[in-house]
């Protein structure tokens, strides 16, 4: 386990369970199912961080919603060598396996599957076009920082870092517009929060990329 | 086993099915699609495939079917409930009733302006099962919620309730829509947690 951000962890499970091996494609979840005492269940999803590998172990990358019932259970409860029950690995829509040119875009812990998808393409050798952005409120709240490489832009909603020319604030045409520009024919990858995927979705579509090229997985309210 | 100590100490609602939880007043967004520029002007509602008479009914056509509204609760696969909500347009049964369904009709897929599909057996659509609405909570339906109108079926869970709704084909077999085909269930009772194939 590691702490991303001051409020985001990631934990790294190994599969256990007899011949279970996880076999994922990037941007794929896992259902985390908690049981309580008295037999009620909770259950949420959860992107894999990691890239596909030899199925042993994948990393999850949990942002703790302070009034939440799963994540600060996540958080608080959780220690090194605890078992988890995890269902999976779901998705067959907002899937990338780096084979199309794709423009990731990602906010808050919606970053978390377009990292698997950046893990994958990076070491299979990075050759197909791809451009990401990520928003984040303040430099502080990065995920993976020192990972992301030159096809990454980080724009700041609330606060820039110093010496940054752009102004914080939310995504604009003009943040787009150089990286779909760079992108033959791509398809977008957009994840987040319900009010950043809505925007984001609207601005790609009003710069001309077709509806049917863009995937969306929305992972919480506002 | 970590210790399981999780919840928020309140009595669980006995009309949360297993694994949801209770959104309270908001409205979740859950869509994989970008919302289309759909309005009350261009949308239309059709009724095809094994039926005596095939037929499309726009806007003012919809609204002047027999009203018809839900009350009660939805569930979505992602985990959340929304408990004591209400809906209004108009009952599928009349769509169905106007068109005539053949007897060997035995599913529909259900499909959106948008070209997303869901499939339903004709049973769980029928008989007070299912309504097209354009009204959430007495207002007009949102875009980001399938507005103008969406399919309703609270009874599964909501990835059947298809948005921006155009039209349901009848059949004589089951056939994957869009979910379906990509590892979910292809009934979804939120009671009997069919999220996933195999379930
Ligand atoms: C396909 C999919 C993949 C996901 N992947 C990840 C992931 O990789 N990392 C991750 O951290 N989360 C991810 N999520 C979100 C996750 O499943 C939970 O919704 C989240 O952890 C909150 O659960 P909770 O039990 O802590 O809070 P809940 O008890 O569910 O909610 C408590 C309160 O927080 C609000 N809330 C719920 N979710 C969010 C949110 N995301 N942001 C802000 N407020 C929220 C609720 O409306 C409610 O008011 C994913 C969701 C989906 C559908």
């Amino acid at each position: 386990m590691h702490d991303e951000t001051a409020t985001a962890r990631t934990f790294r499970m190994r599969i256990l369970g007899a011949g279970a091996v996880d076999r994922h494609v990037p941007g794929q979840h896992y259902d985390v199912r908690l049981t309580a005492p008295d037999g009620s269940t909770a259950q949420r999803s959860y992107s894999i961080a990691s890239e596909p590998t030899d199925g042993r172990e994948v990393e999850l990358t949990v942002e703790r919603i302070e009034d939440g019932e799963v994540s600060p259970y996540l958080h608080d409860e959780i220690a090194v060598g605890d078992q988890v029950e995890l269902r999976g690995p779901f998705g067959g829509w907002f899937i990338w396996a780096a084979d199309t040119p794709a423009l990731l875009l990602g906010g808050g812990s919606g970053v978390v599957p377009l990292m698997a998808m950046r893990r994958y393409w990076h070491s299979t050798g990075g050759a197909t076009p791809l451009r990401v952005l990520v928003s984040v409120r303040r430099p502080e709240d990065l995920y993976y920082q020192g990972e992301w490489g030159t096809e990454t832009t980080v724009i700041h909603t609330r606060q820039a870092p110093s010496g940054d020319p752009r102004t914080p604030g939310r995504l604009t045409a003009a943040d787009l517009e150089p990286l779909l520009a760079a992108l033959p024919e791509p398809v977008a990858y957009i994840c987040g929060s319900a009010g950043f995927t809505e925007h984001a979705s609207q601005l790609v579509v009003s710069l001309g990329l077709p509806a049917p090229n863009v995937r969306i997985e929305r992972f919480g309210p506002g | 086993m970590a210790r399981l100590g999780f919840g928020r100490g309140q009595l669980r609602d006995d009309r949360l099915p297993p694994g949801q939880y209770d959104t309270g007043s908001s409205f979740p967004v859950l869509t994989a699609e970008v919302s289309p520029k759909l309005t009350a002007q261009n949308w239309s509602f059709r009724v095809d495939g094994l039926v005596e008479k095939a037929r499309t009914w726009d806007w003012q056509a919809a609204h002047k079917l027999a009203a018809s509204g839900y009350e009660g609760d939805i569930h979505c696969v992602t985990s959340w409930s929304k408990l004591g909500t209400s809906f209004s347009g108009a009952s599928l049964d009349t769509f169905l009733a106007e068109a005539g369904v053949l007897p060997q009709a035995t599913h529909v897929v259900a499909w959106s302006h948008t070209g997303y599909t869901t499939n339903l057996p004709l049973a769980e659509v029928t008989g007070g099962r299912a309504w097209v609405v354009w009204e959430h909570e007495g207002k007009p339906l949102p875009p980001e919620h399938g507005g103008p109108a969406r399919l309703l079926v609270p009874r599964l869970y909501f990835w059947k309730s298809a948005k921006w709704i155009g039209g349901v084909r009848l059949l004589d077999h089951d056939e994957p829509g869009f979910w379906e085909q990509r590892g979910y269930h292809e009934l979804g009772d939120p009671w009997l947690e069919q999220r996933y194939a195999g379930d």
